[in-house]
């Protein structure tokens, strides 16, 4: 007799962002390569860069965060994730520690921190040529935060997945882990910060 | 090895296993060479035990030790991998990341840093739950062919140790109490000290973090390709169990 199939599992919604990235951790979900395919039989994507969808069409199952909080329109989009969202991915170390962005959060010990940061960056640096002389300050800009927050640090995060970039591999376990209820931690072999 | 030490061989346990150990011996001695891996950031194979990491901790007879510096006793029953230890240690590593600036993607020890491995080792992924310090501390690189990024010191002691038992010179040393004890160079910069790129203190295997640079081999291995890359720490010390 053969084994009964499998009863089909109810496709699951995904949504994901970049922050303070690189896109980087993007590109690393486009490394599961041609298990790309099977994924997407799993799930239907909703909000995402993948997507070009700006806002939540429905809540999402999953959804993904790559970077962390550097300006207020990183933490209003995070608020929005958690918000729409039954699980929340940090992936990558920038949504995990904050990232390279976070190099900031260490120089900045003087008392107009973000000043100095922002005068280093457009006025005073050495190598600047910036002919008007002024930190950029549109209106539509969003303003910088005091420091680069990890994503922790601003909602529940559920899991992370760490990397610099995360590999495709451990992003494909995790997500079809996830998907299927089976997910017990990470591989240690797989686990890596860089 | 003498036959005297051999007659004073005797055995306690670790983790329920039977290991053999000599008379003077500590607890993380004699695991090494059974084969049971205790983690440690601290100690370092050919330098004296310090015992200030405290990520090799046990309990031994119901008590916390730390392996490193703790001699093993006839029939003791030690414990090391459960799951309340391993949860302390990585808290412990943790705390280390977060009272420094440890960030992995930038530094070129990456790969080869054992705070890191021990991570790895210790599952150190889920969200944090401390503060991150983000201590302002300097860069030295004054030394024509070393420099230290004190950010990445995580104060083992290893350098100091190193320098002064097995150089001779006492290049490095601690400074301060308490939280804001630290590794200093004997001198105003590491450039008027004696120390040279070959000193056994500056080779690679004794700092264990990314703070003590060797300039121009930073890359010469690859990312990916790297000692923590190839097996968890500890593997090596495993592969002699029988």
């Amino acid at each position: 007799m053969t084994e009964p199939a499998p009863p089909e599992l109810p496709r699951a919604r995904i949504a994901t962002a970049s922050l303070a990235g690189c896109f980087g951790c993007h590109m690393a979900i486009l490394d599961i390569d041609e298990r790309l395919i099977e994924l997407m039989n799993l799930v239907d994507v909703d909000r995402s860069p993948l997507t070009d969808k700006k806002r939540f069409t429905q809540r999402c199952d999953i959804g993904i965060i790559e970077g962390g909080c550097c300006n207020e329109e990183n933490v209003h989009v995070l608020h929005d994730f958690r918000r729409n969202c039954d699980v929340l991915i940090a992936l990558g170390q920038c949504a995990i520690m904050g990232g390279l962005p976070a190099m900031r959060n260490a120089i900045m010990h003087s008392d107009a921190p973000l000043r100095e940061c922002l005068v280093e960056a457009y006025i005073s640096g050495p190598y600047i040529r910036n002919t008007t002389h002024n930190i950029p300050n549109d209106p539509a800009l969003p303003l910088l935060l005091d420091e680069v927050y990890p994503c922790s640090q601003v909602v529940e995060i559920d899991y992370q997945i760490p990397g610099c970039a995360p590999s495709g591999d451990i992003i494909f376990d995790t997500l079809g882990a996830l998907l299927s209820g089976r997910f017990r931690g990470f591989e240690r072999d797989m686990i890596r910060f860089d | 090895m003498t036959d005297n030490r051999r007659d004073s061989s005797f055995t306690f346990t670790i983790d329920g296993v039977e290991i053999k150990a000599y008379a003077g011996q500590t607890i993380m001695e004699a695991a090494d060479a059974a084969g049971v891996y205790i983690p440690r950031l601290c100690d370092h194979q050919g330098l004296r035990h310090q015992g200030s990491c405290r990520v090799c901790t046990v309990k031994a007879g119901g008590r916390s030790v730390s392996a490193c510096t703790q001699p093993a006793a006839p029939g003791q029953g030690v414990e090391n991998e459960t799951p309340h230890l391993t949860k302390m240690r990585r808290d412990l590593v943790e705390m280390l990341f977060h009272e420094g600036n440890h960030l992995c993607p930038i530094c070129e020890a990456s790969g080869n840093c054992e705070l890191q491995a021990m991570a790895y080792r210790l599952d150190m992924t889920d969200a944090t739950k401390f503060p991150y310090l983000e201590p302002c501390r300097p860069l030295d690189a004054s030394h024509p062919d070393i420099a230290l990024d004190t950010n990445r010191c995580i104060s083992c002691g290893r350098c100091i140790r190193a320098s002064q038992d097995v150089d001779g010179k006492g290049v490095f040393g601690y400074v301060g109490r308490g939280i804001h004890r630290r590794v200093a160079v004997n001198g105003d910069k590491l450039a008027d000290t004696n120390a040279e790129v070959t000193d056994h203190a500056i080779s690679r295997e004794v700092c264990p973090v990314g703070c003590i640079i060797r300039k121009r081999v930073g890359f010469v291995t690859p990312i990916g390709e790297r000692e923590f890359d190839k097996g968890l720490i500890g593997h090596e010390i495993e592969e002699r169990r029988t």
